[in-house]
């Protein structure tokens, strides 16, 4: 697998196997910023850094762990170094934009649990990246994260315009419409050889 | 060190019995979606899933109770999280020795019960405030509450997808199985139908109260 090209990974990670749709990681935010399309987009570029930073942080803890054979540690390695570039996002963001902070709410401290993040640093190790590749996998999970979420926001706000029936108002809707985008990304499946 | 608590909660069958279904984390509350969404292709997946998470569940659950006089206020959420990732660790590693065909077919998702945000909410909304013996008891609740739920996804989409349950054909040679329900989309779709009819089931009870006795139902 390290023979793999950069588009093929970046395809691979936004597309085929779309972290979001296709894995089922970060589901959470997906299902509770993507009311609006403003909101979504914004979500969406503070996960893209997070990733950066975790992915590129990841990448050396790991070969740090290795080198000193610790490898038990990575999981609590990872997720400090998770929490780390989150607290630094939150400041960021409060800092220059109090009003994105605050429709941002809860889920801004809550990306430390989104699980695309932490997939992704192990998933990276998994499939043996090399720095570059881990960047390029990284920005394609989070283009990948940032398509599910507006396509889903889009979604979202023309449903709020129709009428739908009581017993189908809220998550359950929601989840239903996610599965209907999931069904059309596996038109996808075979794109870029199909390894999860 | 932390505050002082609020109030200690005794110890009643409510605290056990609230996680399986009043405050069942999974359809209630909808938190822990990747996992549930992410392992439920077969019913033993699913519930091996499930004991999974219960076991850190339970174990987080009953080192943050007793250490919840030490943990700083400020540094609380990391504290929680290495405790819980040490947990997961231990499992991770359990269940490779255990059944490596287990292993593999869960993959990645063993290690992400860390950040499954049930265990968390848990350590922050219970753990953090009260003694051992209720905490272990709500843990084991939730833990079976979010186990319940897995299997009603899994078992449901293996018997569609697969015909089969537990690795058991259900149906003749004549069943064409639903390939969709153990892809992707299956997952959210069956979960979207529990919901849709865990949400008829309450809006019917609401109605019912609703409506006066002495009209009948149709004149409304």
């Amino acid at each position: 697998m390290h023979a793999e090209s950069l588009p093929s990974i970046f395809l691979n990670a936004a597309i085929v196997n779309n972290f979001v749709l296709a894995m089922f990681l970060g589901i959470c935010p997906f299902l509770g910023v993507s009311a609006k399309k403003e909101t979504a987009w914004n979500m969406g570029l503070a996960v893209v850094f997070v990733l950066l930073v975790s992915s590129a942080a990841a990448f050396g803890i790991n070969w740090l762990l290795v080198e000193l054979q610790l490898e038990f540690l990575r999981l609590i390695c990872y997720i400090a170094v998770i929490a780390s570039a989150v607290q630094l996002v939150e400041m960021f963001v409060k800092r220059h934009s109090p009003a994105l902070f605050h429709s941002l709410g809860i889920f801004l401290p809550l990306i430390t649990t989104n699980c695309a993040v932490l997939g992704l640093a192990l998933f990276q190790t998994q499939k043996e990246y090399d720095f570059i590749q881990s960047l390029v996998y990284a920005l394609g999970a989070g283009a990948g994260f940032v398509l599910a979420l507006m396509l889903m926001a889009g979604l979202r706000e023309r449903l709020a315009l129709s009428r739908v029936p009581d017993v189908s108002q809220g998550a359950a809707l929601s989840l239903m419409l996610a599965g209907l985008l999931s069904l059309a990304f596996m038109g996808f499946a075979g794109l870029g050889g199909s390894h999860g | 060190m932390a505050d002082l608590p609020k109030y200690q909660e005794d110890l009643t069958l409510d605290t056990f019995v609230r996680g399986l279904w009043k405050e069942n984390p999974v359809f209630v509350m909808l938190l822990g979606m990747c996992p549930v969404l992410a392992v439920t292709n077969s019913a033993i997946n699913a519930i091996s899933m499930g004991l999974a998470s219960t076991v850190v569940l339970v174990g987080s659950g009953a080192l943050i109770s007793l250490m919840r006089h030490w943990i700083p206020k400020q540094v609380r959420i990391a504290s929680y999280i290495v405790i819980i990732a040490t947990f997961v660790t231990m499992v991770d590693y359990a269940i490779q020795a255990i059944s490596l065909d287990l292993y593999a077919a869960l993959g990645a998702f063993i290690q992400l019960i860390v950040v499954n945000c049930i265990i968390l909410g848990r350590a922050e909304a219970y753990a953090s405030q009260q003694r051992l013996v209720p905490t272990l008891v709500n843990s084991l609740g939730v833990g079976a509450g979010f186990t319940i739920a897995l299997f009603a996804l899994g078992s449901v989409r293996e018997i569609l997808g697969s015909g089969t349950l537990f690795g058991i054909h259900l149906f003749g040679a004549g069943f064409q199985p639903w390939v969709v329900m153990v892809l992707p989309p299956g997952g959210f779709f069956v979960l979207g139908a529990w919901l849709l009819l865990f949400n008829w089931i309450k809006l019917r009870r609401e109605r019912r109260i609703e409506t006066p006795q002495g009209i009948p139902a149709n004149a409304r």
